[in-house]
């Protein structure tokens, strides 16, 4: 429960959206557990009916006209802001450590800050691991929909994340 | 004409996002591979994405208040026991 539980807050940004999401999924779930096919993936299963119940539900009642793009950002983005090769390997451990002085917080409000199709595309992939075509699947778009939003949403993301820490002070200077 | 080392760079990171999350076809995940081994930069900055997409998936872990999950399992059971009129089922501790 507990990493769709994640994934509802993440997609809903409040808890008690991600509560009434939750249990929506799950009494879905278990109303329709006799299409569930054995030997098929439970977890992908599960994650689909989530998102598909987010998408209708609660794209329908968003108080707000949501951001519906992102900023182009350039590759490596985060790790030529951290230093790059020179942090790198100046101790092996150097950016781990930048990385590591992410909290919980910084993560989820720079995925949070996405907007909603690069934010379910980033989550599905990087936090729970799914696969591009499984997301095709849950999220009714097409393979290649699914690799351009990914792409560009993980760049937006190290752009909000760099922001939010430097905000902090974290990730100001290289030493 | 044979890439120059730029090339070769730029080419590889342009299918970063793709190895990493293991979706190329294998001549060009093993052409890929083969320039990060003897790379440094390209290698420190894929194992920088790799990094930090664990600390992306680390950071977003969520436990599930007592209260949500009694909620979830009082919903279900409920839903058992007017479909079925039957016994309900029991909550699991």
């Amino acid at each position: 429960m507990g990493s769709l539980y994640g994934a509802a807050l993440r997609m809903t940004r409040n808890p008690a959206d991600a509560e009434d999401l939750l249990q929506e999924t799950y009494l879905k779930a278990y109303r329709s557990f006799d299409t569930f096919q054995e030997g098929t993936n439970l977890k992908a299963w599960l994650y689909r009916i989530l998102t598909n119940t987010f998408i209708n539900s609660y794209r329908a009642k968003k108080r707000r006209p949501e951001q519906t793009d992102v900023d182009d950002v350039e590759d490596l983005y985060l790790y030529h802001r951290l230093g790059g090769l020179e942090a790198a390997t100046a101790g092996r451990s150097a950016e781990e450590t930048v990385l590591e002085r992410f909290t919980d917080e910084d993560v989820k409000t720079a995925l949070e800050a996405l907007p909603e199709q690069f934010r379910l595309a980033v989550l599905l992939a990087d936090v729970e691991g799914f696969s591009y075509k499984e997301i095709a699947e849950m999220t009714d778009v097409p393979i290649g929909t699914v690799m351009s939003r990914l792409h560009r949403g993980r760049r937006a993301l190290q752009k909000a994340l760099f922001d939010f820490g430097m905000e902090r002070g974290l990730t100001g200077g290289r030493g | 004409m044979p890439f120059s080392d730029h090339e070769r760079c730029a080419d590889a990171v342009g299918w970063l996002y793709q190895f990493l999350d293991g979706q190329l076809d294998e001549v060009r995940a093993t052409d890929i591979q083969r320039h990060l081994d003897e790379c440094l930069p390209c290698l420190e900055a894929f194992d920088f994405e790799a990094e930090l997409r664990q600390v992306v998936a680390r950071r977003c872990r969520e436990g599930v208040p007592e209260t949500v999950r009694l909620r979830i399992i009082g919903a279900i059971q409920a839903e058992y026991r007017s479909v079925d009129g039957m016994e309900g089922m029991s909550p699991s501790h």
